[in-house]
């Protein structure tokens, strides 16, 4: 009975999962859109759950959800220009043509489907075991951070090195733009952000302990404490700009380069890269995670501030007066 | 047929429709998010079709996708800033955008 | 056994049922403002009943005081976020229907 309930929550989830994402491309509204979109990180989470993936589910629904949603919300302000008339894409005259092509989609989807239920597939063991069996060779007892945190630390490294490459993508494009603040913001706000914020950061410290024995690790925790800042920038604080020069930068690339100078202490060491000494102690690997994660959580809240600061004599970002054309 | 590769199914069915709406829709948030909807159907082929119904789940993919959902969101902020810039440019230089460009 | 789950069963209907509610008036409602009303009484209800059901279904006593903090936290951020869309309307100049 609850097999059967399970597979109908499956089937319900990968359905709304296909419509919603079918219906925030094809709606003509860029708000609207954004808005499914959040929905749609929300149902990822939910399926990341049903695939027993509780990691990613954190992951999704901090960053699918939470970041990305004030990503393209600040990104609608910005690109949407001025007029909200719904604006349909162009080539009005091809309807068959758009009602046909996501049609095409459902072959390859069967026939992949067809070929993939076929048993040798299925009876393939996996990497499960493997990592397991060596798991008490590790400073972790968690499969998935000791499989990020050592046995593909270098995709980490690199996934480390992207992250500040992005930042450095938005900086190098545009000086930070001034963000309209109306002044006073509202309590309800500030009460709300004076309950939150240590609630945020408390969890954001207790997911990246939790990583080294359960779901979590520096990704979640970063990612969550990186919504803690924009909680505060949402709420007008701002980094006063004696800190934005190279405090903020150091920040930025700290993470980075703690766990390339780990990475090269270990080469000098042992002679391979990002070979841990003693098989990678649990205090280790939990410095490392530490300073990612305060790093990931600066470098998402800068990329979401889309510019680079100025000078350190203004706020991080600054403050434009007048409310002109502000569409709030 | 394993009753979590219903997830894989949409997860192709996803990657369809982004790839169709990146290339069809002219708005480049738009655009974004297809991108975007594409990366999540590609994780949920990674994750569905491996999961067994009875055992853990594979942790290496269960690594790659977290991965992957973290240069998601790189690409996304880079996409944007460049979006943004990319529409700033295009109104110093001309006083009114062709109608049938959108940099929205 | 039995009288746990279905008092968890029938908790998770009336959860649904007030959800329902919610999504209703979401759709129905002329104004912001009685959607908003709508929306964040009917889902926090809804959300404070699934708890209640799940706490049943709990094995711990701190798997239990998740659930009451996970309620607590989005009773208190959905409501100043109501109160922030209401404002936000208000200033834009949306006036409160009313049934003439």
């Amino acid at each position: 009975m609850t097999l059967l309930f399970g597979h109908l929550i499956d089937l319900l989830l990968a359905v709304s999962l296909t419509v919603l994402a079918w219906r925030l491309l094809a709606t003509s509204d860029l708000f609207k859109a954004t808005v499914l979109f959040i929905a749609f990180g929300l149902l990822m989470a939910l399926a990341w759950v049903r695939l027993d993936a509780p990691d990613l589910a954190l992951a999704e629904a901090v960053i699918g959800a939470g970041i990305t949603g004030v990503l393209l919300l600040t990104a609608l302000r910005h690109l949407d220009s001025g007029a909200r008339v719904a604006r349909m894409s162009g080539r009005s005259g091809r309807r068959s043509l758009r009602v046909l092509l996501p049609a095409l989609g459902i072959m390859p989807a069967l026939l992949v489907l067809l070929c993939l239920s076929s048993p040798h597939i299925r009876s393939t063991a996996g990497l499960t075991a493997s990592v397991i069996e060596r798991l008490d060779q590790i400073g972790t007892d968690h499969p998935v951070t000791a499989v990020l945190l050592d046995f593909r630390a270098y995709d980490t490294l690199l996934e480390t090195a992207v992250l500040l490459l992005a930042v450095v993508a938005v900086w190098s494009l545009h000086p930070v733009r001034p963000i309209f603040s109306p002044e006073p913001i509202s309590p309800a706000q500030r009460g709300l952000l004076r309950l939150l914020l240590p609630v945020l950061i408390m969890t954001s410290l207790y997911l990246l302990w939790r990583g080294s024995h359960a779901p979590g690790g520096a990704f979640q925790a970063g990612a969550l404490l990186a919504a803690g800042l924009l909680l505060l920038l949402l709420s007008e604080q701002r980094l006063p700009g004696r800190w934005s020069g190279m405090f903020l930068r150091l920040l930025l690339a700290g993470g980075f380069m703690i766990f390339l100078l780990v990475a090269a202490g270990a080469l000098v060491g042992t002679g391979t890269l990002l070979d841990y000494p003693g098989g990678g102690a649990s205090w280790l690997l939990l410095s490392i995670e530490a300073a990612l994660s305060l790093s990931i959580a600066a470098l998402l809240a800068t990329a979401v501030i889309g510019g680079r600061p100025s000078d350190r004599s203004t706020e991080f970002p600054p403050r434009r007066k007048d409310p002109a054309g502000e569409e709030g | 047929m394993n009753d979590l590769s219903v997830y894989a199914a949409a997860g192709i069915l996803l990657f369809f429709i982004g790839l169709y709406a990146l290339f069809f829709r002219r708005q480049l948030l738009r655009k974004i998010l297809a991108a975007n909807v594409m990366g999540s159907g590609v994780f949920l082929i990674f994750i569905g079709l491996v999961k067994q119904p009875g055992q853990s789940t594979d942790p290496v993919p269960q690594a790659m996708v977290l991965t992957g959902i973290i240069v998601t969101l790189c690409f996304t902020a880079a996409a944007i800033a460049l979006a943004i810039r990319l529409k700033e440019l295009n109104e110093e230089h001309h006083s009114a955008t062709r109608p049938e460009d959108d940099f929205g | 056994m039995f009288l746990r789950d279905a008092t968890t069963c029938l908790l998770l209907l009336a959860a649904a049922s007030f959800f329902l509610a919610g999504l209703v008036g979401l759709l129905r409602f002329p104004d912001v403002f009685c959607r908003l009303h709508a929306l964040t009484k009917a889902d926090n209800l809804g959300l404070g009943l699934v708890c209640i059901a799940l706490i049943i279904q709990a094995d711990s006593w701190h798997g239990a005081v998740r659930l009451l903090l996970t309620w607590f936290l989005v009773l208190v951020s959905g409501a100043t976020i109501a109160h922030l869309i209401a404002r936000k309307a208000l200033q834009q100049g949306q006036t409160p229907w009313r049934n003439r």
